[in-house]
């Protein structure tokens, strides 16, 4: 082994990023759709006065858990808004949100149809495998660098790299549930003369939306993991704040504002939760 | 009656190598023999059939009998390695995917073992399944749905859910989404067979009784042979991919085609499958309109009984006549049989089963008459002739 000489992998990646960067232009056009979705939500959020968005959530679960409402979550919800709002974090917060929702998308956006693709065509799914173990387990530090070579610095690469390492679920899920459609279902949608079409949009995908939405629930709390992460490369949130605090030694702020990650994600996994409960 | 659904030489071989097996077959080699050669399974070997307009077709087997293979090769959820299934005379096996299309929509529906409803969906949602499929308009379907869940017997229960209800239940809605759609021709695969028995009996007995209505054809699938006996018109039986026989219930029970068969039927409740019409007995009848007491005398001497059936000139039952009053009628000289009818004798109809005539036969002294549903006198139900087919002699077949 010791006379092999090294192989210059990194050599190859380097090469290969900067060779990617020759497509200047393919990744301009990407940045600014993803910026302009990211404005779209921040705008939004800006726009709310906070005491609105307070009972827009709170009304938004009711709705979802009209047959059984938690009064418990409602609670939660309300105490956690008012401690973010606080703590001075509200803005972080919703820049935060921001991220998540938009790196939730584009892995329901991407993810779905690559699931479903792997569910029906094996070869797909034997390269569709080992590309989502890769995304997941890669360390996610290692996703910022290219993105920052190709879409700079602020939200838009934080989004990119969320989507990378919180898309694998979405994919996985979406593939499980088709594959665990009971055969004499697909049996009876052909039997009654459906195309391919409308066994997949009235049989196949309604059978499979819990898995799905389960797996856009993983997905989510992927995202929201990585916020602090992509904070080191300019996407603002809550994550900074945490940053920060690390830079400072200031374990006090980092844990305030860690505390206001926590109640987000709580606050987003027990609706996107509720939300595939209330589904029949 | 014509002929609705004719297969011919169906045939299905599964795996690789599937034209090289289909040489073989042709060859006359066994399966076992094919599989050692290619690898391939025959799953259904050269099966001939016809399906009567309006029948219910039984078609009967163990697991791995080639029976399911069967029914799904009619409407082509398996598609056939070579032979036809024509149906009006079109030939399903040759549609391109249109055509089959076309047919699946239109002309026949489904039931499946495990109901294959959508969880997601009310019950009236699923029932307009099919509807939908075909892209019938809301109101249209939302009405023939409602209508198709009256008559089986679920309405009320539109905004539930199948999880909601019981096996028997959730059946009755897959019933429902094939009627829905009022095809010509329904395919039933093992569709009591996940139920318990005593539900199992009951929805035979609606399906039986909506057929009465409706008249479909309807290929049936079952692996017990009580349920085969109890709903078909024709059985079909099939073991290792091959038709073993093909015939009326009451055929299978007495002239069982082998030994695979006879092991069959050896269990089987005899009382259940046979119906009064199967054991009738021709009876010594007078037309009162026309005869007088000196034949009814004549007749009873000669068949050594002491009563004679009384009918008018259309055969419509009346009544019976006793030895004794018509000695009595002529030693007084009366030529009228009218008033010596006694109006006291016990009806059914032919498509009784003996099981429910059992007790009756038994405890009454006048035989019972089999009538028509005019009043017709077809036939009477003697003890013996009762006893003789509980214990496996010949019945009429054809009555």
């Amino acid at each position: 082994m010791l006379n092999i000489p090294k192989l210059p992998l990194a050599d190859w990646i380097d090469a290969l990023v900067k060779w990617l960067s020759h497509f200047e232009g393919f990744f301009y056009a990407i940045t600014n759709f993803l910026g302009g979705i990211i404005s779209a939500f921040q705008w939004v959020f800006d726009l709310i006065p906070i005491p609105v968005f307070i009972i827009l959530v709170m009304g938004l679960t009711a709705w979802i858990t009209r047959k059984k409402i938690r009064v418990g979550l409602l609670v939660f919800e309300l105490l956690g808004f008012l401690y973010i709002w606080n703590q001075g974090y509200w803005r972080d917060m919703t820049q935060t949100l921001t991220l998540v929702l938009t790196a939730s998308l584009l892995a329901v956006i991407i993810g779905v149809p690559l699931g479903l693709w792997a569910a029906t065509s094996k070869p797909v799914a034997t390269v569709v495998k080992p590309l989502m173990d890769f995304m997941q387990t890669m360390p996610a530090f290692v996703y910022l660098i290219p993105a920052v070579a190709f879409f700079g610095i602020g939200m838009v690469p934080g989004v990119v790299a969320s989507v990378i390492f919180a898309m694998p679920p979405t994919v996985r899920m979406t593939k499980l549930g088709i594959e665990q459609v009971p055969d004499e279902l697909i049996e009876a949608a052909d039997s009654f003369g459906a195309t391919s079409w409308q066994r997949l949009i009235k049989v196949q995908l309604p059978s499979a939306l819990p898995n799905i939405m389960a797996g856009i629930n993983q997905s989510m709390m992927l995202a929201l993991s990585m916020v602090v992460i992509a904070s080191m490369i300019g996407a603002m949130g809550l994550g900074t704040e945490v940053y920060f605090a690390v830079g400072r030694n200031e374990a006090g702020s980092g844990f305030a504002a860690g505390l206001a990650i926590v109640i987000l994600a709580i606050i987003l996994d027990r609706v996107t939760q509720a939300m595939n409960k209330a589904k029949r | 009656m014509s002929t609705k659904i004719e297969v011919k030489n169906l045939t299905k071989i599964f795996g690789k190598h599937t034209r090289q097996a289909q040489a073989l077959l042709d060859e006359g080699k066994t399966k076992t023999e094919i599989l050692k050669a290619t690898g391939a399974t025959v799953g259904v070997d050269r099966a001939n059939f016809s399906v009567e307009d309006g029948e219910i077709f039984v078609i009967m087997g163990l697991s791995g009998s080639g029976k399911s293979t069967t029914i799904r090769m009619l409407n082509r959820l398996i598609n056939p390695t070579s032979g036809s299934v024509l149906i009006d005379g079109e030939d399903i096996a040759a549609m391109d995917a249109a055509q089959l299309q076309q047919v699946r929509r239109e002309k026949m529906s489904m039931v499946f073992q495990n109901f294959a409803l959508l969880p997601n969906r009310t019950v009236q949602q699923n029932t307009e399944f099919g509807l939908e499929i075909q892209g019938v308009d809301k109101a249209e379907r939302s009405d023939k749905a409602v209508k198709a869940l009256a008559m089986v017997g679920l309405q009320g229960y539109e905004d539930q859910y199948p999880d909601q209800l019981s096996g028997g239940m959730q059946q009755r809605v897959g019933l429902a989404r094939a009627f829905a759609n009022d095809p010509e021709v329904l395919l039933m695969d093992e569709a009591f067979s996940a139920l318990d028995p005593l539900n199992r009996r009951s929805m035979q007995d609606e399906l039986l009784d909506l057929q009465d209505n409706l008249h479909k054809t309807i290929i049936f699938i079952s692996h017990d042979l009580n349920e085969a006996l109890h709903i078909g018109d024709h059985i079909m039986i099939m073991k290792d991919g091959v038709i073993v026989q093909i015939g009326t219930p009451e055929e299978i029970l007495s002239k069982p085609a082998d030994d695979y068969v006879e092991r069959f039927i050896k269990g089987v409740d005899r009382s259940q499958v046979y119906t009064a019409g199967n054991v009738m007995v021709r009876p010594t009848m007078v037309n009162v309109n026309n005869a007088g007491p000196r034949l009814a005398a004549r007749r009873m001497r000669e068949n050594e009984i002491s009563s004679v059936y009384a009918v008018d000139g259309g055969r419509h039952l009346l009544g019976i006549i006793d030895a004794k009053d018509v000695r009595q009628a002529i030693a007084d000289g009366r030529e009228d049989l009218k008033p010596l009818v006694q109006d006291i004798v016990p009806t059914t109809s032919a498509d009784t089963p003996l099981a429910e005539l059992m007790d009756a036969v038994s405890s009454t002294p006048i035989p019972y008459a089999v009538v028509d549903d005019d009043n017709r006198l077809k036939g009477i139900i003697i003890r013996g002739a009762v006893l003789g087919a509980l214990s496996g002699n010949e019945v009429n077949v054809h009555a």
